[in-house]
């Protein structure tokens, strides 16, 4: 038997082989789970990489009387601050938004506020109805069982019939309306502006094996109860009892190809950091809109001088974050405070785009309910509102516990200067080129963010908030990781087609939030995971000709 | 060992005096200010990775102050409190949050404020259901969603 091209790789660089896999697919997160899940039915054998390992919920932050301090240190959303092994460093200095993630099995859903909006069908025309960016190459239909399906496996609760969002059956109930919830939504009623509590991945019942929510509160840093959805207990259980193998701690350094333009495999540092060949027939990226681009430069050859799957020029460009426009103030009536999820409603009330407004396309808002008595103090003190000295107290117990927040999610169309790159000099600890971002908010986002936080501010005051501050952007805002690798027909203005082939590399395909082309004005993991299931749906029914 | 003894001793003057004039102690809500001494062995048992940027926030503190910050008279070191909080940049900012994480979880401090000793796990919180009928004036605006060609 002739030695395949990913063996002879494999021996000419010295180092250790595997076995070759059917599939191989790069992260464990909130894409990477969603493909293994759908694809284990066909029996192939398939391997997951994931460069960090599974959680422990006995030692997730809220576990511990130190719980808002971890926020500051080994718990921070940003992996430049976390520096675990796990994580790797993102040099983006050149951002007034920083990147935000996490790296484990469950990936970004480990530590994320569980939000869960869904993008509207319009979402998917913006060249056609607004004409601006482009139009998807696929509709919000094609989406919708998908949808469906990733719903009841995260396991979605909300109350269904929102005028302004599209239909969704959410298998558990909403969470309360709480205190923060009942005054928002009355100031919400006098201005005549729509609300709706908002679909989140928060069980308000035992579902599927997971306890309901108790209201730690301190959710975004991950659930020791479990209540919040995330890939670790929900998908990759499944996935793992239906045979698909996944291996920790394993970082790949790039991607293999051979002279006919197919992968090979990938080369990866294990968890003892021995450089290994892993084979496989499809490689499937789940990396986030970061990760992926960085993969994807980071794998060069004489037949893929610029990095794979770029012959468009493309990959790592149109980087969208969604900026958001935060702002907050303070009501005398208590409200949640750290006792309830953070988030609890949403507005669908500037979506849609009204070009008397200035701007074209719009923003979703997600209301938060409050904060605890540490990060209270921390920002109140940076914001310059919570003096030094004899007045301390008094103007903390004014503060404390009576913080409602308004958060736009601003639509932040493709640029192609927006772009994640190979920083010539960072590196992670293996040695593999980290990323590079450089990054701008456009005219176009600026106006959509004074607008939201104007009507942010009457929201407030009609609630009757004072010490009213603003964030916007929220610097350590930049959790969506989108468009590095859009989705398109045009090979020479895409990077994958329309079921997330790369157009370059007939068997690697891109199941991340990197493929999104716009970005909608809502939290996109919903989308990402119906598109993951999507993309698994159509190799599936193209498995005897899928490399045609 | 922890780094953060590898603060000098005038150095754990310098946090001890600034911390104090963050917060003082009050006998209105019955706390003590962030000087106490159980409250600053906390800061240095778990200064940790902060150790480096506290060090750093000492330094200028030192320099502004030019001698230990308790030495000085209450006009000029309110004074150079002021200079610190304004010009002393991740450094300053990373020792004040460093002083308001300890001192909010302490248990007079909680107990002053109404807030039990206890971690969120695994108790949790009781959130009250709300009027749902709040909603009532939205369902009846309805509305519709953009359609898409």
């Amino acid at each position: 038997m002739a030695e395949s091209p990913g063996k002879r790789r494999g021996r000419e660089e010295g180092v250790s082989m595997k076995d070759p896999v059917d599939v191989l697919i790069i992260g464990a997160g909130a894409s990477g789970a969603a493909v293994a899940w759908s694809l284990a039915e066909t029996k192939m054998h398939i391997l997951c990489l994931e460069q960090g390992g599974w959680m422990n919920p006995a030692e997730y932050p809220s576990t511990g009387r130190d719980w808002e301090a971890k926020f500051y240190g080994e718990w921070s959303s940003s992996p430049n601050v976390r520096g675990r092994p796990e994580d790797y460093p993102i040099n983006d200095d050149n951002s007034p938004i920083k990147v935000v993630n996490y790296n484990a099995v469950g990936g970004s859903t480990v530590m994320y506020t569980a939000h869960w909006p869904r993008l509207h069908p319009s979402d998917f025309k913006v060249k056609t109805l607004d004409g601006v960016a482009d139009d998807w190459p696929i509709d919000y239909d094609a989406l919708t069982p998908f949808y469906e399906e990733n719903d009841r496996m995260m396991g979605t609760s909300g109350l269904s019939g929102d005028p302004l969002s599209p239909l969704t059956h959410p298998p558990m109930p909403q969470q309360p309306l709480g205190l923060s919830g009942a005054i928002i939504g009355k100031a919400m009623n006098k201005l005549g502006w729509h609300w709706w509590p908002s679909d989140t991945t928060v069980a308000t019942m035992d579902y599927e094996g997971r306890a309901r929510c108790i209201n730690l509160g301190h959710c975004t840093p991950a659930c020791a109860q479990g209540a919040k959805s995330s890939t670790d207990i929900t998908y990759w259980p499944h996935a793992v009892r239906a045979g698909v193998e996944l291996r920790t701690h394993c970082r790949v350094r790039e991607i293999t190809a051979d002279e006919n333009g197919m992968a090979t495999g990938v080369v990866y540092f294990d968890k003892d950091g021995v450089e290994q060949f892993q084979p496989a027939h499809v490689v499937i990226i789940a990396c986030n809109g970061v990760g992926t681009p960085r993969l994807l430069l980071n794998s060069k050859s004489d037949r893929f001088p610029n990095g794979l799957a770029n012959s468009s020029g493309l990959v790592g460009k149109n980087l969208m974050f969604h900026p958001y426009a935060q702002i907050y103030g303070y009501v005398k009536e208590p409200t949640d405070s750290n006792r309830a999820p953070p988030t609890c409603l949403w507005s669908k009330e500037w979506y849609d785009t009204d070009l008397s407004r200035g701007f074209t396309r719009g923003y979703g808002v997600q209301f938060v309910r409050g904060a605890g008595p540490v990060f209270e103090a921390v920002v109140s003190e940076q914001k310059g509102i919570l003096p030094w000295g004899a007045d301390h107290h008094r103007v903390f117990r004014k503060l404390n516990g009576h913080r409602l927040g308004f958060s736009a999610i601003c639509e932040d169309l493709p640029e192609e200067h927006n772009q994640v790159t190979l920083d010539p000099v960072l590196k992670d600890s293996h040695g593999i080129p980290a990323p590079k971002i450089d990054y701008t908010i456009s005219e176009n986002s600026r106006k959509m963010m004074d607008h939201a936080l104007a009507r942010g501010r009457e929201v407030l005051e009609m609630a009757g908030a004072t010490d009213i501050c603003i964030n916007s952007p929220i610097p350590w805002g930049g959790w969506h990781l989108l468009g590095t690798a859009r989705m398109g027909t045009d090979p020479k203005k895409s990077v994958v087609n329309e079921w997330g082939r790369t157009h370059d590399v007939k068997n690697l395909f891109i199941v991340d939030g990197s493929i999104f082309v716009t970005s909608g004005g809502v939290n996109p993991t919903s989308t990402i995971q119906a598109l993951a299931l999507y993309i698994a749906d159509q190799m599936k029914q193209r498995l005897a000709n899928l490399f045609d | 060992m922890s780094e953060s003894l590898q603060l000098t001793r005038t150095q754990r003057d310098d946090l001890r005096t600034i911390a104090g004039m963050i917060v003082p102690a009050s006998d209105e809500y019955k706390v003590p200010g962030a000087d106490d001494p159980a409250i600053q062995a906390d800061m240095l048992t778990t200064l940790g990775r902060d150790t480096k940027l506290v060090t750093a926030a000492l330094d200028v503190l030192a320099r502004l102050a030019g001698q230990p910050l308790a030495e000085l008279d209450a006009t000029k070191r309110d004074a150079v409190a002021q200079e610190f909080r304004k010009y002393g940049g991740a450094a300053a900012a990373t020792l004040v949050r460093v002083v308001l994480q300890c001192y909010y979880r302490d248990d007079r401090v909680l107990t002053s404020l109404g807030l039990e000793l206890r971690a969120p796990f695994p108790k949790g919180h009781v959130l009250p259901d709300g009027d749902w009928s709040l909603l009532d004036p939205v369902k009846a605006r309805s509305g519709t969603l953009r359609r898409a060609p």
